[in-house]
């Protein structure tokens, strides 16, 4: 039998230290996938984040580096403005992109850096133990919000895409999840047209969010998890492209 | 008749998610009695004859444990 199917080769042969079920370690996958796909392993720069994926040099054989929390995005700056031909991705989670890093993002995003940022949402602090996070749906519990998330008190939950989808410098912006095949698809398509953009253009900025079950911290079964998010948190939000103004129609 | 497909799990790298088998259209994934390394019960394969390579639980599985193989 002919093999279909297996593990991409930018992806190391290292078991993950996720959660059961976590959605950080599909879209590790999906990048690979595209990078292979791509041929750009040697030239491909990734800036790994604080958060749950802070040892995600561990899995990917692509270059990595290390940055401060929340500085991403000012660290693939400077990458890019030295090695413009590299390509350049961010991986951030929501407490890192969101809270901590919303400054370098937004100015990031209002010069038109050209690079690719891969924005985790699972609406809580993962590595510190499931704390409210920007991005908290209303009324979702945490350890933090034990009675749930209250607009007085915490304020509402962030778009991070919306809101940078208004400055001039973004050019694609998409939400995509990871909770079903269909889903893991359209992120991996998102992920290769972001890649495409970034690697035929010098100006613009290209960003993916991308919603992921935390299953530990939403005390939920991965199966749970998966229709959780599809039930509830696909209605705060919505998938699909929030700005396109790149010439490429579909990478597939 | 000769089945279409298989797939093989890599039971060290299974985290007992389950994910694979809410995807699996023809029922042929189920957690083993076996404990590995890390203390989870990994996915196996049943191979009932109906698997037809559809790739769709090695798309789900999170740990990349799944290869798929088609006749």
């Amino acid at each position: 039998m002919k093999k279909v199917y297996s593990r991409p080769k930018s992806l190391k042969p290292t078991k993950f230290h996720y959660c059961p079920g976590c959605g950080h370690s599909t879209v590790h996958r999906l990048i690979c996938e595209v990078i292979d796909e791509l041929s750009i392993a040697d030239r491909t720069i990734g800036v790994c984040p604080a958060g749950c994926a802070v040892i995600a040099y561990n899995y990917f054989d692509v270059d990595m580096i290390e940055a401060a929390h929340g500085r991403g995005c000012a660290v693939a700056t400077g990458i890019k403005r030295v090695l413009p031909d590299r390509v350049i991705f961010t991986y951030q989670g929501d407490g890192d992109l969101a809270a901590i890093g919303t400054a370098e993002t937004l100015h990031a995003a209002n010069r038109g850096e050209n690079f690719t940022i891969i924005f985790i949402n699972n609406a809580v602090y993962g590595m510190t133990g499931g704390q409210m996070a920007p991005t908290t749906l209303t009324g979702q519990f945490s350890t933090t919000t034990p009675f749930g998330r209250s607009e007085k008190l915490d304020g509402y939950p962030i778009r991070v895409s919306e809101l940078l989808a208004q400055l001039p410098g973004t050019v694609y912006i998409e939400r995509c999840a990871v909770n079903s095949p269909l889903n893991i698809n359209r992120t991996k398509k998102a992920l290769k047209k972001a890649f495409l953009y970034q690697m035929d253009n010098d100006f613009g900025l290209t960003m993916i969010e991308i919603l992921s079950q935390c299953p530990t911290n939403w005390k939920m079964s991965p199966p749970d998890a998966c229709r959780w998010m599809e039930e509830v948190m696909m209605k705060e939000y919505p998938l699909g492209i929030i700005k396109d103004v790149t010439a490429i129609k579909g990478a597939e | 008749m000769a089945p279409k497909g298989k797939i093989e799990i890599d039971e060290e790298l299974c985290k007992e998610c389950g994910l694979c088998i809410t995807v699996c259209r023809t029922d042929n994934i189920a957690f083993s009695s076996r404990l590995n390394s890390s203390g989870f019960h990994p996915a196996s394969f049943k191979d009932n004859g109906k698997c037809t390579g559809c790739t769709l639980c090695a798309v789900m599985c999170p740990d990349g444990a799944i290869e798929v193989f088609r006749a």
